[in-house]
């Protein structure tokens, strides 16, 4: 199987935000919640870099192991998901992720946070795929239909790649070759380790 | 003549100009382009290894309303993951089961302390009903913060397998309900044991010679003590100390990012962790004083009295006081106290 990874190609980003928006539509996902974003570094100053973020599906994730209900699960394609049948909505994936994926449907003091959601790489939940029990929770199960993140898919710049990691890093070393510079896989050495010789 | 003029001072400008951009080039170029000569967009652009390098976390701007969102990457995440999985359980699994294994082993070698000279009949009040009220209270919330707590950090790997992940989930969302609002009435009992027992809790020259003896606990003698002992003192003030600074850090957590940042609430979890397992082995051994450790201590806080004869082995110096000012109670025979 695929080992499903994101990378942002940074000289790419041109901060249209269509990612977030197709994400949002797609997954019909509530008010106050982004899975994805897109953060400017040095914003209006020279050399600012915009990278698109969310849930970057981490090698030995750091949100399954403090889970305190162990509602993570990884899938055969490294997509790392949860249940929120099991979630009870503690925060502790917060305080752990590196890329402030886990988000909570309430600000919720008192621990009424609700359950938590997050990017599921377009692949849904435990229930069965692509059914309206799995969708209300999780969004559309895209992986199923062998589809492939749609945030990734609609990019404008192809900046968002979504796929599998040998493929995708390919294609940004290709890019890198031929137009002789890169700013890097963004967030690539925090959630998988390793990174792309550019 | 004035327009040869104009046209003079036209041409020196340019001149002037042109002069400034041919001297200008060169220092820009050498940052637009790279070896060979081809425009490098990238020579001034922002690097996630240098971010990492000048701070531990990555920022930027973003558009939405929820400006925490704005932060790109914090892998302390990993070192605060650390602590959950591999540190914090260490440290609970030792104190816990440490205290557990001193106390077998103390009961088993010690046995109960008796009431040397057997009960007198007579008793004297110990604590007031309020007294006891905000004790009990203090100590039902404890038991189960103590419990829900241990449940965040152990649960997964003791009772998670026994029962399946449904139930547990079940159980574990009360527990954190639990956990969530008896912090309050727990917080109260904290501010009001702190206050109803200041006086009698302030160390003093009695507390050295009661330390100095091993307080009775190593041997048969009694040294003499006020209201409180010196170890009494010590439980007093991890409770007032321990339960502050459980409040504290668990309010930081309860309402998240009210005053605190993501790395703040992990500083705060590391806290509330590390004082919660200590502060769970030290009630241990409060309990274990208080019941079956000691012959005649449960009821002090049960029915709030004492019998006289256990004042004047535990707290001899308190007994002079109360005698003085005429507390204790002569129990005529046939309504004896049971003993507890």
């Amino acid at each position: 199987m695929a080992r499903m990874k994101f990378l942002c190609d940074a000289d790419r980003c041109i901060e249209c935000n269509a990612c977030v928006t197709a994400c949002k539509n797609e997954h019909e996902v509530p008010w106050g919640i982004n899975r994805r974003r897109v953060i400017t570094i040095n914003d209006g100053r020279p050399g600012e870099r915009s990278v698109s973020m969310a849930c970057m599906h981490c090698t030995d994730a750091p949100c399954a192991a403090v889970c305190p209900v162990n509602c993570f699960y990884t899938t055969a394609d490294a997509v790392v998901l949860h249940s929120k049948d099991l979630c009870i909505g503690c925060g502790y994936c917060f305080y752990a992720c590196p890329f402030g994926a886990p988000q909570y449907p309430r600000v919720g003091n008192f621990g009424s946070r609700g359950k938590m959601d997050k990017c599921t790489f377009c692949a849904g939940g435990p229930e069965a795929d692509n059914t309206q029990a799995e969708f209300v929770k999780y969004g559309t199960n895209r992986l199923a239909e062998g589809k492939l993140p749609l945030c990734a898919e609609m990019c404008s710049t192809k900046s968002l790649l979504a796929g599998d990691g040998e493929i995708i890093a390919q294609i940004y070393r290709e890019r890198v070759v031929k137009r002789g510079y890169g700013s890097g896989a963004w967030g690539w050495r925090t959630a998988y380790r390793e990174t792309i010789a550019t | 003549m004035t327009a040869f003029f104009t046209r003079v001072r036209n041409a020196v400008g340019v001149l002037v100009l042109l002069a400034a951009v041919v001297v200008a080039i060169p220092a820009s170029a050498q940052q637009q382009k790279s070896s060979d000569g081809s425009v490098n967009p990238t020579a001034s652009s922002v690097r996630e290894e240098q971010l990492f390098k000048e701070m531990n976390r990555i920022s930027g701007r973003c558009t939405l309303p929820d400006q925490k969102a704005c932060t790109l990457e914090q892998p302390a995440g990993r070192d605060w993951r650390h602590f959950h999985q591999v540190t914090l359980p260490w440290i609970g699994a030792i104190v816990i089961l440490g205290m557990l294994a001193v106390l077998v082993l103390f009961y088993l070698i010690r046995g109960m302390v008796r009431i040397e000279h057997g009960r007198s009949g007579r008793t004297l009040v110990r604590f007031n009903a309020f007294e006891r009220f905000v004790h009990w209270m203090t100590a039902v919330c404890f038991i189960v913060l103590a419990l829900s707590g241990l449940n965040i950090t152990f649960g997964k790997d003791l009772l998670l397998p026994l029962i399946g992940p449904e139930a547990f989930t079940g159980w574990s969302q009360w527990a954190k309900y639990a956990h969530n609002y008896l912090s309050f009435p727990f917080t109260i009992g904290v501010v009001l044991i702190f206050l109803i027992w200041l006086a009698g809790n302030i160390p003093d020259r009695t507390d050295v010679e009661w330390l100095k003896e091993g307080g009775g606990i190593v041997g048969n003698q009694h040294p003499p003590a006020k209201r409180f002992n010196a170890g009494q003192k010590m439980i007093y003030w991890i409770v007032v100390l321990g339960g502050g600074a459980v409040a504290i850090t668990g309010y930081l957590l309860m309402f998240p990012f009210w005053g605190t940042s993501i790395a703040g609430m992990q500083t705060a979890q590391v806290i509330h962790g590390i004082v919660g397992v200590l502060f769970v082995a030290a009630m241990l051994g409060h309990i274990y004083i208080g019941t079956i450790g000691m012959e005649g201590a449960f009821e002090a806080m049960g029915t709030g009295t004492v019998d006289e004869n256990w004042a004047k082995q535990h707290h001899s110096v308190w007994l002079e006081e109360e005698k003085a000012k005429g507390h204790v109670e002569a129990t005529p025979p046939g309504r004896m106290q049971p003993a507890e």
